[in-house]
């Protein structure tokens, strides 16, 4: 049995079986976290659902559609790096690993532009709040939402690409045994969990309450 | 009768007094002193155990302990089953106690309460105006209709156990029957900032005649309904609504295109909104039109109503609010 | 036994392995963060009892006889934050729960030891934050933040607060994701699950909520914040936006937070009750399961807070009915203790008797309890003084009184002394009295109406005051006496042995203090929790 770093476990397939106990306990606090702003946008939609019609209106479902489809293709490009990682080949276990992050910073390039986009259209709810209809104090509302959820999800992003990074790294210089695989998949689980995040969003922000 | 001399009791040994004053007082109580009737059981129960145990069992005592591996789980189900079945009780009691706690009867007397940092504001349906003080006739149904000019506060009579919320932006409303004539602490219960704990008053409740005395010597105005109709005109409304006559816009002169929903007896009636939903007019829904209208829209009406948040006032909202309530009335 | 003073005399220990300042401050041993993190605690405990103090003494008098309603502002919502999550919600878990834990599952540390002390320099610098909003800037919210006085009437410094706030809350969720991962995958062989101690359970409970709880209120302070800054109205009604959305959000975390703070309590009780009865826990399923059941439907009473504060009726009958159902599974726990001292060999060392007051006080708080589950009778007591010597009773009178408890029980295994039990009965005896007389006054405070929060307060409510400050006074007393023969039992205390007490427990199988991996070899395990010998034995009661 090869030998794992702590002295608390048996064995190094004890501690990297650990090690992902603890991911899926992690991302069921996360669940709860990001649950809590979709709880906002539930209430937002029952006591202002003209004001969230008007919001999403004003939502660019082109730059929206196309991170989808690119975070969908990272979470493809990670599962295939988990595949090779458990297969032993470090290095295709970490090319994938960085093009998933390649497919991250492309969302986060996207949506940085997106962001530009909608403040320059006014789409901040400040003073200079553009939207006009009806119920437009809804809308804001519905932009505050918008913006603390990308914000968010975007923060949980980066973080991603840092942790992707930092698997690739593991994988290419060490043997595909014990701790680098599970880095790799500990990773995908996170980034898979980010991607889910972002499937719940998507139609929340853009597609449910569209006109 | 045993509640009256359980107060008195407990008032001689605490040195505090708190007759309970109104109508629902009287039955809050009731369920307290249940409450601490089975309370003080209870932990007869448990201290009067823990301490027979813990002087019989203790270390060196020849009590037998024989038969002490006995199967538990009759006594984890029987206390279980005990327990569920007193504190449904208890619930039901006090869920009863709540739901006619906020259950105006029609014929309350109205009075529009507005908190703000840090003072009382009453206002009685016959113009006659209070700060921190609230004068009420005794046995009369008051509903007191509340909302803050600023932070959440809480309007508290704890003569009459109740209090509730007074927000910004919402109605609240409380409601009660004083029982007992005197005066009364009424205080605000939600803090609001460095005065809270000065935020307060008197309840003073009156015999009829004194109270009649009390709003004829203190009447400062037309009152709240004739005071909203001047108010109506001044900002406007009667340019599109056309207080009694619907539609006929041109008759006043201004705004002669503009189409606005009658006002005629809306209050407490269905109003179709233009997203299919149905909703009756309340106190809320007529100041929500008036502060911030384009967030529900007539049916068959466009949303061109100005939003008024900003330009009137909570005190002019009260008086608009039982003008247009006064209207059509009699429908 | 016999006295030692001298380090170089100790037989080697997790306490002198190393003794640099680097070697305590970056050591990812469960029993040193642990030992970090009780001094930490400690500190904040004096601190926001400091404030309670201060409070107490300005209530004296009807006008406030010390500070001005302002600093009386500062000085309960200082009080609230810091005790609340500075002080209760990590308190037994991060202390004790860090150091036994492992010992009690026959493992040799945590499942993430780095991630362990990554969470201690999370609440520090959380708390460093925190304190720093309170004292340079003054916050005046109360702990509770209720917008919008907390978003657009205060000068506080609200953000700065939360953003601390925020921080220690990661610390909550790493500590609670260590703890259900080792509970899970590192308990000795042959230690299943119906084996565990009842601490271990409730340490799993609490995590549990530790877990699921804390994210919301993440979530929630960072609306808070953005709104404060950029005053985009989501909990502003002027613009449409909902105060109430905030205190739903709030409480659905801070409701659950006060089980944190209570759970590991009773897990400790049931530990000393047992050692010191010498006798298996009675109906120990029914506790277990009572301690996950409570975890569960903590999550679902949180409107109780709010029954005036203008949610439905039908909401507030529906949290009412919940509020009673998790009331249950406590009562069944006190009677489970009374079937423990039933018949058992029962000694009044201070763990005991710290344990025996937490019974009696937690009852005492959680029957008031059903007084304020009930809606009709909440009406009148809540926002009184009545709420305040509820939780009081339990957070104070159960929750510290079961810290003590734990303390008491396990400092032979920590430190490898005994204290002076004589001064551990004082202690305990003048905690019990002092606690009572300051609380109890204010339930008789709240039901004549006396609101909370109050800087000044009608006269006629002053000798119940007077009554309550004269308590707080003893109290201190009670509380500042262990800090000296506990800290005396460090320099002159008799060396401990393995296992004092003469209990069941795997944390009781090493020696004390304990190596720092642990044991030599990990124990297998063949007996259920509490095997002591049946009551009735002539091996029952303890030899020493």
């Amino acid at each position: 049995m090869a030998e794992p770093r702590g002295f608390q476990y048996a064995s190094a397939a004890h501690e990297t079986d650990t090690a992902r106990a603890g991911m899926w306990l992690f991302l069921a606090s996360e669940m709860l976290f990001f649950g809590a702003i979709v709880y906002v946008w539930m209430v937002l939609r029952i006591t202002h659902p003209q004001g969230v019609v008007l919001g999403t209106s004003h939502t660019n479902l082109i730059l929206g559609s196309i991170n989808t489809a690119l975070l969908l293709t990272s979470s493809f490009t990670l599962t295939l790096g988990v595949m090779r990682a458990r297969a032993g080949q470090g290095a295709a276990a970490a090319r994938c690993c960085l093009l998933t992050a390649g497919l991250g910073v492309g969302f986060l390039a996207l949506k940085g532009l997106e962001w530009g986009l909608d403040l320059h259209e006014g789409l901040w709810p400040g003073p200079g709040f553009a939207p006009w209809g009806d119920d437009v104090g809804g809308a804001r509302l519905f932009m505050c939402f918008y913006w603390v959820a990308t914000a968010l999800h975007g923060l949980h992003m980066v973080i991603g690409v840092g942790l992707l990074a930092w698997a690739a790294r593991l994988a290419w210089r060490g043997p595909m045994a014990g701790r680098h695989v599970t880095a790799v998949e500990v990773v995908g689980l996170y980034w898979s969990f980010v991607d889910t995040v972002w499937l719940v969003m998507y139609p929340l922000i853009y597609l449910v309450a569209r006109p | 009768m045993i509640q009256d001399l359980l107060t008195n009791a407990i008032s001689a040994i605490t040195g505090l007094h708190l007759r309970p004053a109104s109508s629902s007082a009287r039955e809050t109580d009731a369920l307290l002193f249940a409450l601490i009737g089975g309370t003080i059981l209870v932990l007869g129960l448990v201290f009067g155990l823990m301490l027979y145990y813990v002087v019989r069992y203790r270390h060196g005592t020849k009590a037998s302990r024989d038969g002490s591996d006995a199967k538990s789980w009759r006594f984890e189900i029987s206390w279980t089953v005990a327990t569920l079945v007193v504190f449904f009780g208890l619930f039901v009691w006090g869920a009863d106690l709540y739901v006619r706690l906020f259950q105006p009867p029609a014929n309350a007397i109205r009075i529009a309460v507005t908190g703000k940092q840090w003072m009382w504001k009453a206002e009685h349906p016959g113009g006659q105006s209070e700060i921190n003080a609230l004068h009420v006739p005794i046995n009369q149904p008051i509903e007191l209709l509340m909302t803050s000019e600023d932070v959440i506060h809480d309007f508290s009579i704890p003569a009459f156990r109740i209090k509730h919320d007074v927000l910004p932006g919402r109605y609240t409303s409380l409601w009660f029957t004083a029982v007992e004539p005197g005066t009364y602490n009424l205080f605000c219960t939600q803090f609001c900032g460095t005065d809270h704990s000065q935020m307060g008053g008197k309840v003073v409740v009156m015999e009829a005649p004194a109270f009649q005395n009390w709003l004829e010597t203190s009447r400062t105005s037309v009152g709240l309904v004739a005071e909203g109709q001047v108010l109506f005109t001044r900002y406007g409304c009667s340019g599109c609504h056309a207080a009694g006559q619907p539609g006929m816009a041109a008759a006043r002169g201004s705004l002669s295109s503009v189409r606005a929903p009658p006002l005629d007896g809306v209050y407490g009636h269905p109003v179709p909104l233009n997203d299919g939903t149905v909703v009756i007019a309340d106190d809320q829904y007529i100041r929500d039109s008036i502060l911030m209208p384009a967030r529900q829209i007539v049916a068959g009406y466009a949303n061109q109503m100005p939003p008024f948040a900003g330009v009137v006032s909570e005190g002019d909202l009260v008086r608009l609010l039982a003008y247009i309530k006064s209207l059509g009335a009699n429908r | 036994m016999s006295r030692t003073s001298t380090v170089e005399d100790l037989p080697p220990s997790y306490l002198n392995k190393e003794n640099t300042l680097f070697s305590w401050l970056c050591s990812t041993d469960h029993k040193r963060i642990a030992l970090l993190y009780f001094g930490s605690i400690t500190a904040f405990f004096f601190l926001g009892s400091a404030g309670a103090a201060l409070m107490r003494l300005n209530l004296i008098s009807p006008a406030g006889a010390l500070v001005s309603h302002e600093g009386y502002n500062r000085l309960f919502t200082l009080h609230g934050v810091v005790m609340v999550w500075f002080f209760l919600v990590p308190a037994v878990p991060v202390t004790l729960g860090n150091f036994i834990l492992p010992l009690m599952l026959g493992a040799r540390d945590l499942a993430f030891p780095r991630l362990n002390l990554l969470s201690w320099y999370l609440f520090i610098t959380g708390g460093l934050i925190t304190l720093w909003a309170l004292f340079w800037g003054g916050l005046n919210t109360g702990w509770t933040f209720y917008t919008p006085l907390s978003t657009n009437y205060t000068n506080g410094h609200v953000v700065l607060a939360v953003v601390g706030i925020f921080i220690s809350g990661f610390s909550s969720i790493t500590t609670g994701v260590n703890f259900i991962v080792t509970i899970h995958r590192l308990r000795a062989p042959g230690l299943t699950w119906y084996r565990l101690p009842v601490f271990a359970w409730s340490l799993y409970a609490t995590s549990v909520i530790y877990v699921l709880g804390t994210p919301v209120l993440a979530m929630t302070l960072i609306l808070l914040a953005f709104e404060r800054i950029f005053h985009v109205g989501v909990f502003d009604s002027r613009i449409g936006g909902d105060p109430l959305l905030f205190q739903h959000l709030f409480w659905f975390y801070s409701h659950p937070a006060v089980y944190i703070m209570i759970l590991p309590g009773f897990g400790v009780v049931s530990e000393v009750i047992t050692a010191f009865s010498r006798k298996a826990l009675f109906g120990y399923k029914f506790v277990v399961w009572a301690s996950m059941s409570i975890a569960v439907i903590s999550f679902l009473v949180w409107g109780h807070h709010m029954f005036v504060a203008g949610q439905s009726i039908y909401s507030a009958i529906v949290f009412s009915l919940l509020s009673y159902l998790v009331a249950v599974p406590s009562a069944i726990k006190v009677f489970n203790w009374l079937g423990t001292l039933h018949k058992g060999h029962i000694q009044f060392e201070a763990p005991m008797l710290y344990a025996l007051g937490f019974v009696g006080l937690f009852t005492i708080g959680g029957l008031t309890g059903l007084f304020i589950a009930a809606l009709g009778t909440d009406v009148h007591l809540t926002q009184t003084y009545f709420i305040v010597a509820h939780f009081h009773y339990i957070m104070v009178g159960g929750m510290v009184s079961a810290f003590f408890a734990g303390l008491h029980y396990w400092w032979p295994k920590i430190t490898g002394r005994m204290y002076s039990d004589a001064w551990g009965r004082v202690a305990a005896a003048i905690i019990f009295f002092g606690f009572n007389l300051t609380f109890f006054p204010q339930f008789v405070l709240g039901y004549y109406g006396m609101p909370r929060r109050y800087a000044s307060y009608p006269p006629e409510y002053q000798v119940w005051n007077v009554l309550s400050s004269a308590g707080a006074v003893i109290l201190a007393i009670g509380y500042l006496t262990p800090l000296f023969y506990l800290s005396y039992s460090l320099l002159r205390g008799t060396r401990a042995t393995e296992n004092p007490w003469e209990a069941t427990g795997l944390e009781w199988k090493t020696s004390s203090p304990p190596q720092t991996e642990n044991f030599r070899h990990i124990p297998t395990v063949v007996d259920g929790p509490y095997n002591y010998p049946p009551p009735h034995s002539p091996a029952a009661p303890r030899h020493g």
